[in-house]
């Protein structure tokens, strides 16, 4: 099985960082990942976004150009992805930054306010892993500890304390 | 075995050209390539190597081919506008006989084109490039432990062969992460002791050691050259071609493509099976020495061939060539930037099945 | 009998190819000499330019490399850093170093690359046959300025030297000249001196030496070395332009 992952908003929203975890998460369970970020002038600040592949097989395009899981941070990116998350594909959107909603039926829809949320925990920056969060519990993508065993790969040993904001975050999304 | 690091394609070669022993790096920013120059800084200045930026693509080049010809491991890498600007020094590189590596991870051209992946520098870097006739050793990553592993192998032939071998890989391969195995990178640095042409001063134990390529006289620069032929680039031809099958035996429709689109490629071949047509993949590793017996046997069974590549025509001379044109080749491409999907490749079987029946 | 005079171990036996009083000869025996008496001549490599040094790997008697037309500065620098026990050094004309590899020589003295620069500044492309250089004087006749280097049209010539001496990185820079006696030996201390240097690690050396080129110019030697001190060494002027040595010990370079 492979599922192919699109995430996408503005750079800064730690979109690179939320695949990098997914793959990790993919690493932890031996399957086959890849991970590729749009590059170039966008990413001084503008829209990125982020392909991750999960597969059971050899990952063939790393490019997600039709995504199973779509990961929307900002509305941008919701009006350009949207239409190409495949028919049965799920999509995620932080609603508490991106006020329309999917009238596709062949798709489903989680809109979770993460960016308030965020906000309101006293988790600043850190809607993606409550979004992350949320796409772990909604695909059953692995249990607390593959989660915090990727977690542990992605952040640097320097930057440690903050494994526990990210766990909470990602904690929070599950619950919701 | 070693446990798996997620890693660039850029810090793959980066990483495995320090495990190489490489400790001289002389670069110059450009995109899609930077992590490369970037990860070198970085480490370089703590194993006691040397990163330099230089002041433009031309002086770096002649850096790799100064350090080289005082005998130790050293490569540049850059993306196709600062490639072509190598391509002087790559071709003094290869008159003077010395190993160097280097690496273009391809962006979209001509003129400044665009930062997205290409494939459109495959006549740049596998026919020459520079001025006269030479060869370069080119290896074709499609994955990012082949950019590690490939880098590697890379310095080993170079010095194998003293030639320049490049490292011809794309903007998608450079920038994606994948699960990479690394070998211990505490290989002290090469040295010169093995090679006893390098410039490292007579030490008043032997003659002066002379690197050049300069031959005025047309009988002594032609018995060079035929030398150079015969020997070097036909051991080459003879011992150094790599390249990958997936499902050729049976295969009616076989697909050659390289690098990025090649593992696109991969995908489209298993749809193609799932729907019964008999179609296959050859994926040359080496662009040069390029593949052409395993090409032309599978022309001796197969009924036509797709070719697949990120330019508007260049590798598939080669695969015509290579088969002596017995069978048609038609050609799947995008360029710009853009990279085929599954899809788009699977219908280019698609046609190319049916108009072979 | 007692040996007053002969040939430089830095130099080899090979007959140089140079045109009848060309000051090449002069030079490679001072930079020779230099190397002998610092006793560097087993450790030094140096890199031959395009142009009519192109053959200095055939007359120097250690590891020579030759390079791509101005790139000399980039594979000295190259050859430096691989390792920096050698001695290094170009020998460059001024087309090879003052045009076509002016970014390679100003960024290895901004660089205070510890490598030394023997510059030949004959105000004119000789290999190829007597071409504008970049050091060429103003209404100078050249085959390309057959009218006199018009500056309205091919601007002003480079003096490489002062050029050289805004930056930081350089630790000595000299002008010096081989058109007589007392000019050879000031030529040849320069010489030693920028050598010393890099064997001390100070950094960035170059010597220019203005010079003659008489095929080239249409005169015959000692003409070439009368027109040289009347129209060269004015636009030219001899002296020393950086001496970090010199500042640290408190003197006024």
């Amino acid at each position: 099985m492979t599922t192919n992952i699109l995430l996408a908003g503005f750079g800064g929203q730690g979109i690179l960082f939320a695949g990098k975890l997914l793959a990790y998460i993919g690493m932890q369970q031996d399957k086959q990942v890849s991970w590729l970020p749009s590059y170039g002038p966008e990413m001084r600040g503008g829209t990125c976004n982020c392909s991750v592949v999960l597969s059971d097989a050899p990952v063939g395009s790393p490019i997600v150009l039709k995504p199973d899981v779509l990961i929307a941070m900002n509305k941008p990116s919701f009006v350009k992805y949207e239409p190409a998350v495949v028919p049965g594909g799920k999509l995620f959107a932080d609603s508490g930054l991106i006020d329309i909603r999917s009238e596709r039926t062949d798709i489903t829809e989680y809109a979770l306010p993460a960016s308030v949320m965020a906000s309101d925990e006293g988790l600043p920056g850190l809607l993606n892993m409550i979004l992350l969060g949320k796409v772990i519990a909604e695909l059953d993508l692995a249990d607390d500890a593959t989660v915090l065993a990727a977690l542990r790969k992605c952040i640097p040993p320097r930057k440690a304390d903050l494994l526990e904001a990210n766990r909470k975050a990602i904690a929070l999304g599950k619950s919701s | 075995m070693a446990e798996k690091v997620l890693m660039k394609g850029n810090e793959a070669i980066a990483e495995a050209a320090v495990a190489a022993g490489c400790r001289h790096y002389f670069g110059y920013p450009i995109t899609p390539q930077t992590e490369i120059a970037a990860y070198m800084a970085k480490r370089m200045p703590k194993i006691g190597g040397t990163f330099l930026q230089a002041e433009s693509e031309v002086a770096a080049i002649n850096m790799v081919a100064g350090a080289a010809a005082a005998g130790v491991r050293t490569m540049t890498s850059s993306s196709s506008p600062g490639v072509a600007l190598k391509s002087e020094g790559i071709s003094y590189i290869a008159g003077m006989d010395i190993p160097a590596l280097v690496v273009n991870i391809m962006r979209a051209g001509p003129g400044l084109g665009g930062i997205q992946p290409s494939q459109g520098d495959y006549w740049q870097c596998v026919k020459g490039g520079g001025h006269g006739d030479y060869r370069n050793i080119v290896l074709a990553p499609s994955g990012v432990q082949e950019m590690y592993d490939f880098t590697k192998l890379a310095f080993d032939l170079a010095d194998k062969y003293r030639m320049c071998a490049m490292i011809l890989s794309d903007g998608v391969l450079g920038q994606m992460m994948e699960p990479v195995a690394v070998s211990a990178s505490d290989a002290p640095p090469f040295c010169a002791d093995g090679k006893p042409w390098a410039l490292t001063g007579t030490k008043g134990a032997r003659k002066p050691n002379i690197i050049n390529s300069l031959y005025i006289e047309p009988d002594t620069l032609e018995v060079l050259l035929d030398k150079r032929y015969a020997e070097k680039y036909a051991a080459c031809e003879a011992n150094e071609v790599r390249w990958d099958e997936f499902l050729t035996d049976d295969a009616e429709i076989v697909v050659t493509a390289y690098g990025a689109p090649a593992r696109i490629a991969r995908s489209a071949v298993t749809a193609a099976r799932a729907k019964g047509i008999k179609a296959g993949l050859l994926r040359p590793i080496t662009l040069w020495p390029f593949p052409k017996v395993p090409l032309a046997q599978l022309a001796e069974t197969a009924k036509a061939f797709v070719c697949v590549e990120l330019s508007k025509g260049q590798m598939i001379d080669d695969i015509r060539l290579a088969i002596e044109c017995k069978r048609p080749v038609s050609l799947c491409t995008r360029t710009g930037g853009n990279v085929p999907s599954p899809e788009e490749i699977l219908t280019a079987i698609e046609n190319a099945a049916k108009e072979a029946v | 009998m007692a040996v007053v005079f002969e040939k430089p171990k830095g130099l080899t036996d090979a007959p140089l190819h140079y045109c009848p009083g060309c000051t090449h000869g002069i030079v490679h025996r001072l930079v020779a000499e230099a190397l002998d008496s610092l006793g560097i001549t087993e450790k030094a490599v140096g890199v031959a330019p395009v142009g009519c040094a192109v053959f200095a790997y055939n007359y120097f008697n250690c590891d020579m490399a030759q390079a791509a037309h101005g790139r000399a500065p980039a594979v000295a620098t190259g050859i430096k850093r691989a390792n920096p026990a050698n001695i290094v050094f170009t020998y460059q004309g001024d087309g090879d170093l003052a045009a076509i590899g002016t970014a390679e020589t100003v960024h290895a003295a901004a660089r205070g690359e510890n490598i030394t620069i023997i510059f030949i500044n004959n105000a004119i492309y000789g290999m190829t046959g007597g071409q504008m250089a970049p050091t060429t004087l103003p209404e100078q006749v050249t085959q390309t300025s057959p009218y006199g280097r018009d500056v309205t049209v091919a601007g002003y010539p480079v003096r490489v030297s002062e050029l050289l001496a805004t930056l930081d990185g350089p630790a000595y820079i000299e002008r010096v000249s081989v058109d007589s006696v007392k000019n050879v030996r000031k030529a040849a201390a320069a010489i030693r001196k920028a050598f010393q240097y890099q064997s001390e690690g100070k950094g960035f050396s170059l010597i220019e030496v203005v010079s003659t080129c008489p095929t080239n110019w249409g005169m015959n030697p000692v003409k070439a070395l009368a027109w040289l001190r009347e129209h060269m060494l004015p636009y030219y002027p001899l002296g020393v332009y950086r001496d970090k040595g010199a500042a640290q010990g408190g003197a006024d370079a």
